[in-house]
């Protein structure tokens, strides 16, 4: 509360006695002395997928299709084109590309498809989650190091932190085995902040996962932080379990707004939480903003991964903007840098 | 945890409720305005421990809504239509108790009854109704007929007040809900009810229930176009019957929800999160005199409703089977959740779930 880092022990002392409102006045607390301005913001943005093969057909992903499924796609130029040229026409800024390990895509074809985008549109690409980082590293035989750099010559801005679940291996085994290791997710974060790319750090909790294991993934990124600095934002998600083979019930709104309070206290060094409407809601996500969350993420005008899983929340940007005002905090449309672009 | 408030901008009324004070209406107001989340749910949840310790209460119920017929059709209504209109239903007297008999040895605890004002309806019906949901189910308690529906069956048989409920309970009624209080205030009425009886009716008909040893509900259907001083009015008008009687059980605010009803466009939206839970907080607080404060799963969603055990409830209401009105109005909540699932939930929130009947008897708590 003073100021002091929270140890890993204390940390899941808070997770395992903490109460909701203690640790939400806390995470406040801490929330309003990094964000004194009393602003919320998000960013206009849109989910592309641009295929749903994948090779790795994780346990608790609902979206994938195995290579010869008849529901296989690979996006082709003109309907990209077409969704780019409707985000911006919304007011949209970033462009969050991501998709399956596709053992048909060439990296090549991965560089094209980037250097296409950039040629005719505007926009912030904030695309490729570390496993497809790696899955392309390793088609084109390069280093992580060269395959970012081919990337960022292409276009590329900045890493969303996707396919970090839980940053520690025993858990990855069992709902994602054929997934890279946490060390390979966060090798490939550490080359992108190297290269001055920025990235920011997701944690998908609510599936087998202890408490143990939450406080081990944010520490991880918290000392991955004190040495590189480049996560811009932490978003914690939680399992959405329909669809999916894992299954289960999915974690609790007490939960998440728990697991966010501390992740606001244990991430020091990170400057923003994001909340999860996707995941959580209207409802709940306004109600984070209470307990560490100070920006609302994106308006994702199209996002795949997560309605496969069931989650079936629509928050347009007009209702996102009445969330915060009703939270009285002003809405602020900000870039993927967190610069802003608007005051509502 | 109490020191973190010392800038709070209700830090005064803080302490007013750690010394058991009651809070006036400028109280109630100020808290209504508040933005400070934390501190209403850290007040609220004062009071929660201090009546009903860790407890959070819960009960497996089966909802009849009998018909969706109704003379008055509110404009806040999503579910009443006219008896010409195609999505028009009556459920016959056997259809009743072909539902009854359906949750028979099924561990349903309470009957839940609520129905349009019907035009032709005989007031025979109605006791025959209870008289059969009785007889198939003689250990279950038949909460039934909001105070409007109340007075409605007192014009159409002619009655007093009195002899109704006199002939209700004979036919098996327990106790009422707390529905179609909506916010007392005329003005709001006269545009979201302008046909539904006043609130002084309202109350009028709740004292007469308690009066003759009924236990009833209470409610309020806030995030339409209530001021927050017509709802801090509402509150305290309950709670000053409430002095008078005793005779409330739980208050259940209930968010409006604008889908399909006539107050849709243009400004009608969802209350938001921190509503809600302002609402169930502040309402906590000014009704020092009620024993329960229900968050209505149905209407705020199950994780919110959860949420909301740090924010003054002790009671999430039911598994509940087959609620039509709500989700007439565009609810996306599921139609019922399990006994387990609210088990796990309340359990997940760090309380202890009590299994309970209509008048709070504990029916299991060795969850």
């Amino acid at each position: 509360m003073a100021g002091q880092r929270i140890s890993a022990d204390e940390a899941l002392i808070l997770f395992e006695e903490g109460d909701l409102l203690s640790l939400g006045q806390a995470a406040n607390l801490i929330r309003n002395r990094m964000h004194p301005e009393r602003i919320v913001t998000f960013v206009i943005d849109r989910n592309i997928n641009y295929t749903n093969i994948c090779k790795v057909g994780c346990r608790f992903c609902a979206f994938y299709r195995g290579e010869n499924h008849p529901d296989g796609y690979v996006i082709n130029r003109e309907v990209l084109f077409a969704k780019i040229r409707e985000t911006i026409d919304h007011g949209g800024t970033q462009l969050l590309m991501q998709g399956g390990l596709n053992p048909n895509l060439a990296f090549e074809d991965i560089l094209n498809m980037v250097r296409d985008i950039k040629d005719n549109f505007d926009i912030h690409l904030h695309s490729f989650s570390p496993p497809e980082i790696v899955h392309f590293a390793e088609q084109a035989n390069l280093t992580i190091r060269q395959t970012l750099l081919k990337l960022r010559a292409a276009g590329l801005d900045s890493l969303p932190g996707g396919g970090a679940e839980i940053l520690v291996d025993r858990v990855r085994k069992y709902i994602s085995p054929r997934k890279i290791s946490w060390q390979q997710w966060m090798a490939v974060m550490e080359e992108a902040h190297k290269l001055g790319m920025k990235t920011t750090a997701t944690m998908m909790f609510g599936s087998v996962e202890t408490l143990a294991d939450r406080v081990k993934h944010l520490v991880r990124v918290r000392e991955q932080q004190d040495k590189t600095g480049g996560f811009t934002a932490f978003i914690p998600w939680s399992f959405q379990p329909k669809n999916t083979e894992l299954g289960g019930t999915g974690t609790t709104g007490h939960d998440y707004l728990k697991t966010l309070a501390i992740s606001r206290i244990v991430l020091d060094n990170v400057p923003n939480i994001q909340t999860s409407w996707v995941t959580q809601g209207a409802k709940m996500a306004q109600v984070s903003l209470w307990f560490g969350a100070n920006d609302f993420g994106g308006t994702m005008l199209e996002e795949n991964v997560v309605r496969a899983a069931g989650a079936n929340f629509r928050v347009p940007i007009d209702e996102i903007i009445r969330c915060i005002k009703d939270a009285g905090y002003t809405p602020v449309q900000r870039r993927t840098d967190y610069s802003h672009v608007k005051r509502f | 945890m109490s020191g973190l408030f010392e800038n709070s901008e209700i830090r005064d009324l803080i302490e007013k409720v750690r010394q058991g004070e009651r809070l006036n209406r400028q109280d109630g107001i100020r808290l209504m305005q508040s933005n400070d989340l934390l501190a209403l749910g850290y007040m609220a949840n004062l009071v929660r421990e201090r009546k009903n310790g860790n407890k959070a209460y819960f009960i497996v119920n089966r909802h009849i809504n009998h018909t969706n017929i109704c003379v008055n059709l509110c404009p806040l209504c999503a579910f009443g239509v006219d008896k010409d209109n195609p999505q028009a239903y009556t459920m016959s007297l056997e259809e009743i108790e072909a539902k009854a008999l359906e949750v028979k040895d099924t561990g349903v605890s309470e009957i839940h009854i609520v129905g349009g004002l019907h035009p032709d309806l005989p007031y025979e019906y109605y006791l025959e109704m209870l008289r059969r949901v009785r007889d198939c189910l003689p250990d279950v308690h038949i909460q039934a007929f909001t105070a409007v529906e109340i007075d409605y069956l007192s014009q159409i048989s002619e009655k007093s007040l009195e002899e109704v409920f006199r002939d209700l309970i004979d036919a098996g009624l327990g106790s009422l809900p707390g529905g179609g209080a909506e916010v007392f205030s005329p003005r709001v009425r006269e545009k979201i009810c302008e046909k539904k009886i006043s609130g002084d009716r309202w109350l009028e008909v709740m004292e007469t229930a308690h009066n003759m040893g009924l236990r009833t509900n209470a409610t309020m259907l806030y995030g339409h176009i209530e001021t927050i001083e017509e709802r801090v009015d509402h509150l305290l008008r309950l709670r000053e019957l409430q002095d008078k009687t005793g005779g409330f059980q739980s208050f259940i605010p209930l968010a409006f929800h604008p889908k399909n009803t006539r107050l849709e466009q243009p400004n009608a939206t969802r209350t938001t999160g921190f509503e809600d839970l302002k609402v169930l907080a502040v309402s906590r607080l000014l009704l020092d005199n009620f024993d329960h404060i229900k968050a209505f799963w149905i209407m705020i969603g199950p994780k919110l409703a959860q949420v909301s055990l740090s924010f003054g409830v002790d009671d999430i209401d039911g598994t509940v089977i087959e609620e039509k009105i709500t989700h007439a109005a565009g609810a996306d909540t599921a139609q019922a959740l399990s006994k387990d699932e609210l088990v796990t939930m309340i359990k997940a929130a760090g309380r202890q779930p009590v299994e309970r009947d209509t008048l709070y008897n504990v029916i299991r708590e060795d969850f």
